[in-house]
């Protein structure tokens, strides 16, 4: 290429000090994804906003202080933004050495939740409750280590250059892993979560090659496993009533259709521009419930109108954009996978998510990412910003 | 590069990771295009149902204005009482549909559970009344005259009346002051209908689901002004129902007062006195029909002269306005508006038309001076005028020899007017008309004097009576040749000899006609109140008025008055010779005319009275009585169906409703201090700031009153309620009637 340039790599050329180091063309810095790291701090700032806004009237949740979510969720992207930190720091490869170490220690974090040490919100019986107003829901976490343990398990072999692809035993295998606590997730039962593990799944096999018999069958499987839940009755009760006002949203409009009703009357409501934040009267009314975090969005259609929700659309856009050409660009399949399995952990609980308040999809309890108040949703959420800087920050290494 | 990947990958994993990417951007448009599509395609829709969603209306009723009378006497106004309702909502949210809680209710209310359940259901094509007609969402009441211990029961045990409420609440009162009842002029109320809701939707009195609506009389006329305007506060609320926003109020406007030129005391005098000449009808015998007389309506006008404004206004029968307060029970519907009723909810003042009989006579007066005849001429008033095989009598055969036609007028010879009328009719040709406009006085005087169309009183639902002119005997003719050709026998009865020629030529002015006409019989219908308006633009000197019973619009803090001026709708087609001649003609009837005999010792010369008589022939029935009479100021008009003639019938009645109105006594002496209403009241009411209003003390009942100054003794006891149905009582004559040594039955009476 052009000369010693190329090779020297962050940690490895000539000691640099203070600012020339953080601005040198191949600093840390500059080599991080920028449009990924800015917009996922835009979210989070606009979901401050909004997060505050819709709970700042909510005297019965918020302890009487205004303040107190918007100053949890501060706290959160502040914390996230640290295990990000700390996620490129450590690099990928590292935790790469340590994913049956998490892995196991998510599964035993699972199985937690359903002992008595577990409590159940909204139907799901997912969280454990930490006390002093903090509660942990350990299916965030699930998602990372699903990911990470089956492009550990996928990825091993073809890095090492023994096969083109994973063989049908590793994929055996990958799935298995994946289906340990999606199996537990499921008897929770927080559907959103599986369904969002399910997509995880299917990205993680596109991106690793395995053959189109394996991508097809699950999802013919996904298929299968639908209809069979339906037929056999294993969802709840509140669960059905759920899709039925999806599929017809006229339906008891002040029952089971009411969130949904009240979501689109909020968002339609705001026009291009929005009756501008803090000012809108489906938010200061309350007439969404959850809307700091599954329903988050519908504060920003209502008061931040055409303009504001677009831009929520787009900083997303941004993110996955960024986050499929890190996948592409990356040399080790490891890599790939990783990235890809956040992509498509993404881009679907972000469709579900405002597809839910936009009357598109059927309601589930899913967060939008960045945006939404909840603190492990964060948390996992930059820790995968954390893990797609580090591939794209160590990507030469391989070159 | 760093930036030119070397992926040792294969194709697979690349073209999939391309698919992936795509999908992606393809589920972020998807998300865009729909969001695109709810905020700026149905943006506006969806903003509406926000603010739907968020305000909440708190409606405050408006106090509905009163009526009132010349000085300022409520005839109309609110009161407050504790209503029973029971809400349908919740009645039907119970198993057996709250029939339960409806029985358990007649049983502390002391009604019958059937009624009860009546009142609640609601109306529809196949529910007669009682029936709810307002709205299903909305309390219905079920009594407004449940006493403080029945109130306090329903309250005690809410729990055993689950949907019941009892509650203290302003209702309509219909006062009756001095007993005068008022009740066809003032109309009721009743609640508005889905109907009428969504049609004034959008205009600036909106309705609300709990408005009354007026729908007769004044309530109905003047429905808008006296309503006001509801007020409305609106909260914005969250999902709770709690008030989270500023609220924007608009206080409830109560409805304008409305001041009515009707006087209470007079207005009684004028029902009793219509009432109880109705009474004494029913106690003569009537040569005719071999039976006594039926006189089963009647309707008595007293209008100032001047201004045509109605000081009294009475029509019988009669009934109670206060039944329509909360709602009218089964029976008490039936008996206003059932087939076997008497049809007690008819103004006969204005919806109540007959042949005008004599008193038609100044029409035709008045077309003959048009026609060009001298009004001193000599025209044979012989006792009977022949055409073709067809003899038209003078009532009892006088004969007057040739006489003027004031003096024709005075004592209404029929044959004067059979004579000018034929003249007239050959002249325009006969039965075919000569080519061109038939020139037709005397049916183009009848439209001059506001006959065939409505006075434009400011009551609802006047009707126009009728002028049988050629236009109309041809769309009469039209719309029933067939039936009649069907039916018409040229040797059959009576009835389908008619028939039979009136298929023939029913379409066309025939020479009886034209003579039958001239003196008011036949096809001519007029209402007491166009009487009233003619005979008060002859007092007046010429001025038609259209008469008005509202006087001024006076807002609930009485700082705005908007006066309802007198409109004067044109002049009769008199000159103001002619006019002195009819009016001295018509003072002549009082003094040795046809109503003679009813006003001997009255002091004509302080009160010059004018009058004259009319009979009416109706087929099948007895003859209607009509007494048109003015004074300087005042027009009394009174008409009684099926009761003999003119002056028999009404002579006194109306002769006491003068003696009220100037305070004559029986032998013609004036007292003041008696007088009710020697000049119409010019001033209105006060009404102050609060609301309240200074308003003269009116007497237990005036005509009781009158009577005692007027015969200088007791007056008879048993008494007349106001606002009950007048039934045929048969009451001793001799302590009714007064004045009958002066009455020398038949020895002047005509069919006049």
């Amino acid at each position: 290429m052009t000369g010693a340039n190329s090779f020297q790599v962050s940690g490895y050329g000539p000691e640099r000090a203070g600012w020339t180091r953080i601005f040198a063309r191949d600093s840390l810095a500059r080599r991080l994804d920028w449009p990924i790291l800015l917009s996922g701090l835009a979210l989070s700032l606009i979901g401050s906003l909004l997060v505050y806004s819709a709970t700042r009237n909510r005297t019965e949740i918020n302890q009487g202080d205004p303040y107190y979510f918007l100053v949890r969720h501060l706290m959160n992207t502040g914390i996230g933004f640290a295990l990000m930190i700390g996620t490129v720091w450590l690099g990928h490869r590292t935790l790469r050495n340590v994913v049956p170490i998490l892995y196991g220690l998510s599964v035993f974090l699972l199985l937690l939740v359903l002992t008595p040490l577990g409590s159940t919100v909204n139907g799901a019986h997912s969280w454990i409750v930490l006390g002093g107003g903090f509660s942990l829901q350990p299916s965030e976490f699930v998602k990372i280590t699903i990911i990470l343990g089956m492009a550990m398990l996928l990825a091993t072999r073809v890095d090492a250059g023994d096969r083109e692809y994973p063989d049908h035993r590793t994929v055996l295998q990958a799935l298995g892993l994946a289906a340990v606590p999606m199996l537990i997730v499921m008897l929770m039962p927080d559907l959103g979560s599986v369904m969002v593990m399910v997509i995880i799944v299917l990205g993680v096999l596109l991106a690793s090659g395995a053959s189109n018999r394996w991508v097809f069958g699950l999802i013919g499987a996904g298929a299968a496993g639908a209809i069979s839940v339906w037929q056999l009755h294993i969802l709840d009760e509140y669960q059905i009533a759920r899709f039925a006002a999806f599929a017809n949203p006229e339906l008891d409009p002040a029952g089971v259709g009411y969130n949904t009703n009240q979501a689109r009357i909020a968002i339609g409501s705001g026009g291009l521009t929005g009756a501008g934040l803090f000012h809108g009267s489906q938010t200061t009314g309350q007439f969404v419930p959850e809307q700091q975090t599954d329903f988050v969005f519908t504060v920003a259609g209502e008061e931040l109108g055409f303009v504001g929700a677009g831009l929520i659309i787009v900083l997303l856009g941004v993110v996955l954009w960024r986050a499929c050409r890190i996948a592409r660009e990356t040399t080790e399949l490891y890599g790939t996978i990783v990235a890809a399995g956040i992509v498509a952990w993404f881009a679907f609980q972000a469709f579900e998510n405002i597809g839910m308040t936009l009357g598109i999809m059927p309601v589930t309890g899913l967060p939008l990412p960045f945006v939404s108040y909840g603190g492990s949703s964060m948390f996992a959420v930059w820790v995968a910003v954390g893990l797609l800087q580090s591939i794209r920050v160590q990507r030469p290494m391989s070159a | 590069m760093t930036n030119i990947p070397e992926t040792g990958r294969t194709p697979r994993v690349q073209i999939r990771l391309v698919v992936i990417q795509i999908l992606v951007l393809s589920l972020l448009g998807t998300l865009g295009g729909r969001l695109w599509y709810l905020q700026i395609r149905e943006g506006a829709a969806y903003a509406k149902e926000a603010s739907g969603n968020h305000v909440q209306q708190v409606v405050e009723p408006a106090v509905r204005g009163s009526i009132l009378d010349a000085r300022g006497v409520p005839l109309a106004d609110n009161e407050t009482r504790l209503v029973v309702s029971a809400s349908r909502t919740d009645l039907l949210k119970m198993k057996d549909d709250g029939k339960a809680v409806l029985s358990k209710l007649a049983g502390v209310l002391g009604m019958t559970p059937a009624d009860v359940m009546m009142k609640v259901r609601l109306c529809d094509a196949k529910t007669p009344q009682p029936c709810w007609n307002g709205s299903p969402y909305q309390p219905i009441p079920i009594t407004d005259e449940a006493t403080a211990k029945q109130a306090l029961q329903i309250r005690e045990r809410a729990e055993d009346f689950p949907g019941i409420t009892a509650e203290p609440e302003a209702v309509r009162r219909y006062a009756a002051p001095g007993k005068a009842n008022t009740a066809q002029v003032l109309g009721y109320l009743s609640p508005v209908t889905d109907e009428e809701i969504t049609k004034a939707q959008d205009t600036d009195s909106p309705y609300l689901r709990s408005d009354q609506v007026g729908r007769s009389g004044l309530e109905r006329q003047y429905d808008k002004q006296l309503r006001g305007k509801a007020g409305v506060t609106r909260y914005e609320v969250d999902n709770l129902g709690r008030v989270i926003g500023k609220a924007e109020a608009t206080p409830a406007e109560s409805g304008s007062t409305l001041v009515t030129s009707v006087d209470a005391r007079v207005q009684r005098v004028a029902e009793y006195e219509l009432d109880n000449a109705m009474k004494i009808a029913r106690t003569q015998f009537d040569k005719i029909t071999g039976e006594n007389y039926k006189a089963d309506s009647g309707a008595v006008v007293v209008m100032e002269a001047k201004t045509g404004r109605i000081v009294a206004m009475s029509s019988a029968p009669t009934y109670d306005p206060n039944v329509w307060v909360g709602g009218i029970s089964a029976k008490d519907y039936k008996k206003l508006t059932g087939k076997n009723s008497d049809y007690p909810l008819l103004n006969r003042a204005i919806q109540g038309q007959s042949a005008p009989g004599s008193t038609f006579k100044v029409v035709s007066t008045a077309a003959a001076v048009e026609a060009g005849y001298e009004w001193d001429g000599g025209y044979p008033c012989t006792s009977s005028y022949s055409v073709g095989g067809q003899v038209f009598k003078n009532f009892e055969g006088e004969n007057f020899g040739p006489i003027s036609l004031g003096r024709a007028l005075e004592v209404s010879c029929d044959t004067v007017f059979y004579g000018l009328a034929d003249r007239e009719w050959k002249r325009d040709g006969g039965i075919n008309p000569k080519k061109g406009e038939p020139k037709d006085y005397f049916y183009k005087a009848a439209h001059q004097f506001g006959l065939g169309k409505e006075t434009g009183i400011d009551l609802p639902n006047e009707v126009t009576g009728r002028v049988p002119d050629r236009a109309w005997k041809e769309a009469y003719w039209k719309a029933n040749k067939d039936a009649w050709c069907k039916s018409g026998k040229k040797n059959g009865s009576y009835v389908e000899k008619i028939a039979y020629e009136n298929c023939l030529e029913g379409n066309k002015m025939r020479e009886g006609d034209s003579i039958n006409y001239s003196i008011g019989q036949g096809d001519t219908l007029v209402t007491p109140i166009q009487e009233a308006a003619i005979y008060g633009a002859l007092a007046n000197g010429g001025t038609m008025y259209q008469p008005t019973i509202g006087k001024a619009i006076v807002s609930a803090d009485g700082r705005t008055v908007q006066e309802i001026k007198p409109k004067a709708k044109g002049r009769l087609p008199i000159d103001q010779a002619t006019l002195k001649g009819m009016d001295s003609a018509l003072e002549g009837v009082v003094t040795r005319g046809t109503a003679a005999w009813k006003f001997g010792g009255w002091p004509q010369d302080k009160i010059p009275l004018h009058a004259k008589t009319g009979t009416a022939e109706v087929y099948g029935k007895q003859t209607t009585s009509w007494l048109a009479t003015y004074s300087k100021d005042y027009t009394v008009v009174m008409t009684i169906a099926q009761a003999g003639t003119g002056s028999g019938a009404s002579g006194e009645a109306v002769r006491h409703i003068y003696n009220a109105l100037y305070g004559v006594s029986a032998d013609g002496k004036i007292e003041k201090k008696n007088a009710l209403l020697p000049t119409p009241q010019k001033s209105l009411p006060k009404i102050k700031t609060d609301g309240s209003i200074t308003a003269p003390k009116v007497a237990k009942d005036p005509a009781k009153d009158q009577r005692v100054s007027q015969e200088g003794e007791k007056a008879p006891d048993e008494g007349q309620p106001a606002g009950t149905v007048a039934s045929p009582a048969a009451t001793n004559r001799d302590t009714r009637r007064r004045g009958r040594r002066s009455r020398k039955r038949g020895c002047r009476r005509m069919l006049t």
